[in-house]
């Protein structure tokens, strides 16, 4: 592992090397030289297995982290191949000619982040979210109780901090005559 | 380089040749809620598309906003047949990042737990198998014997379903007095169960009619989809994430994950139904190998205050269903900066599905569809 990490080094100048566990190493690359890695780590170190692409909202410093996680299954070692792309206008090249289960987590990011990945083929389908038309969900910016707040009307009852009686008797009272009723008969043939 | 996956033909839909017709999102086999929208000429699959998102619950989003403790009612809901794979990981990634070692007795208790799972969700797993088939009466069988072993969890852990018992640090508690006993008596009724299984679905001509040569899995598939678990060794490929990246005490244990050869439905139902029997194994022997006594949980800070340092890691374990990971970036907050989960059967249920399903009839898809284990909770998360 560690010439590899040398040859990476040298290759697509890779930085940030962080050696996490004995089978396990995370280094980042430029985006022009992502490609060219992700390919040469395939064809070349015998990471030939693509586990998952992750994306990582840093919206403090304006990027999105994409992290390409490999995994040899000679030497039973992983990577995760790290970059960073422009938060703004979130575009990266599509790997899914490499690998064909690329294709699914790029039309999750494409639905979750709004990372474009062009020339994906259905990268545009809606993967869980059906007619979905806000900010992309994943997003740090996107506040989730303001949406629920303004999508789904708030149920009665949720607000107030009555007691169970008092909802029953205010809220419910149809449904409670009905129970009360029932607990009357119950009692009467005992 | 030419990609695995074929492009979807153009069809002229008003021509009155196909039809188009939607199986889902309710599914009269044990799969949970996805919908597959079908194309068919006649009774064969021209093209299959799957959809997810009847189950999106926005379980990574909701865990950026909660405490790393709170999360474990969260992560255990991601599958519902086997949540103990999610708890593992969840704790394990938290501990590593953290820099807390657990204690001897707590990993093989973890074990345990895991192995129990594992064996609950592979019964149920074949079960569900025969059913889709339209052998109803193994998956009575098969739901009737998990009840048993989930009476165990519930002794265990005091859940049936959710288990919310591993923690950082360890587990909640240890083995109940004479919990070994009991788990023996389950163990043997399943045993029964699989010699049972084996008289009236392995040897049944209506099976192995159907499911042999349905959708076969060439060895070559397994990297460009990235397929693990049961589904890749049915095919041939000998990877097993507690064989070749041990974790807990799996390198303590004697076993040997079994491969099948052919790579259709029936050689994978064949491998599950081994795992089944791996796994009484490997409980008994980790019964038999922990230590008898010692503590189950380490000391960690202030559970509401706690504050991971900056970092990020990978961490997997072998569900019933295939390589199970979680990736956890941290940046020293309360929260975890992000989490995802990959599910084991994310690509097998949306790429490999859409791949295999060209040409099968419209009976044989569902199957097809379990015997790829997809969990819809655990693709759309």
């Amino acid at each position: 592992m560690e010439e590899m990490i040398e040859r990476i080094k040298l290759k697509f100048n890779a930085k940030d090397i962080n050696r996490q566990k004995a089978t396990l190493v995370f280094f980042s690359v430029e985006k022009k030289d992502l490609e060219a890695c992700v390919l040469y780590m395939k064809e070349f170190e015998g990471y030939s297995n693509l586990t998952m692409i992750s994306a990582t909202d840093w919206i403090e410093t304006g990027t999105f982290g994409l992290t390409y996680h490999l995994h040899n299954y000679k030497n039973r070692t992983d990577v995760g191949i790290k970059t960073y792309i422009d938060r703004k206008n979130p575009s990266m090249v599509s790997i899914n000619t490499l690998w064909a289960g690329a294709r699914v987590f790029e039309r999750e990011l494409k639905e979750m982040f709004g990372i474009d990945f062009p020339g994906c083929p259905r990268v545009d389908d809606p993967f869980a979210l059906e007619g979905w038309d806000n900010l992309p969900p994943m997003r740090k910016d996107f506040d989730t109780v303001k949406y629920s707040e303004e999508t789904y009307f708030p149920r009665p009852g949720r607000s107030t901090k009555d007691n169970v009686t008092q909802m029953e008797e205010k809220l419910y009272a149809v449904e409670a005559e009905v129970k009360k009723g029932i607990a009357k008969t119950v009692r009467k043939n005992k | 380089m030419k990609a695995i996956w074929n492009e979807t033909k153009e069809y002229d839909l008003t021509s009155g040749k196909y039809v188009k017709i939607w199986q889902g999102p309710q599914h009269p086999g044990v799969t949970g809620n996805m919908s597959l929208e079908l194309l068919l000429e006649g009774d064969e699959i021209k093209w299959l598309k799957t959809h997810v998102g009847y189950l999106h619950r926005g379980f990574e989003k909701l865990m950026e906003r909660r405490k790393f403790i709170n999360c474990f009612p969260i992560v255990c809901r991601i599958c519902v047949p086997e949540p103990d794979t999610n708890e593992y990981l969840f704790a394990a990634a938290t501990e590593e990042l953290a820099g807390i070692e657990i204690p001897e007795r707590a990993k093989w208790i973890r074990a345990l737990n895991l192995e129990m799972a594992r064996l609950g969700a592979t019964i149920m797993g074949l079960g569900g198998q025969s059913g889709s088939f339209g052998l109803g009466t193994i998956g009575q069988w098969a739901v009737a014997h998990r009840d048993f072993l989930l009476d165990s969890f519930e002794e265990l852990t005091g859940g049936r379903i959710y288990h919310m018992y591993i923690i950082p640090g360890g587990v909640r508690y240890d083995l109940p007095e004479g919990f070994e006993g009991r788990l023996e008596k389950t163990l043997v009724k399943i045993e029964k169960l699989i010699s049972d299984i084996d008289k009236v679905l392995f040897n049944n001509a209506v099976f192995k009619s159907r499911a042999k040569g349905l959708g076969i899995i060439p060895k070559d598939w397994i990297e460009p989809f990235g397929i693990t678990g049961s589904t890749a060794r049915g095919s041939g490929v000998n990877y097993d994430v507690r064989k070749d990246h041990p974790y807990l005490i799996y390198d303590q244990l004697d076993f040997e994950p079994n491969v099948g050869t052919d790579g259709d439905v029936y050689a994978r139902t064949e491998v599950r139904r081994e795992e089944a029997l791996l796994s009484i194994r490997l409980i008994r022997q980790i019964l038999a190998r922990m230590p008898k006594v010692g503590p189950v949980r380490t000391r960690i800070p202030d559970i509401m205050h706690w504050k991971i340092p900056a970092g990020e890691t990978y961490v997997k374990a072998e569900s019933g269903r295939g390589e199970y990971g979680y990736y956890m970036v941290t940046d020293g907050t309360e929260y975890p900066r992000r989490v995802h989960v990959k599910g084991a059967s994310y690509t097998h249920a949306m790429a490999l599905l859409e791949k295999l399903a060209e040409g099968v009839t419209n009976a044989d898809i569902f199957g097809l569809m379990v015997s790829l284990q997809t969990c819809p909770p655990e693709i759309e998360r």
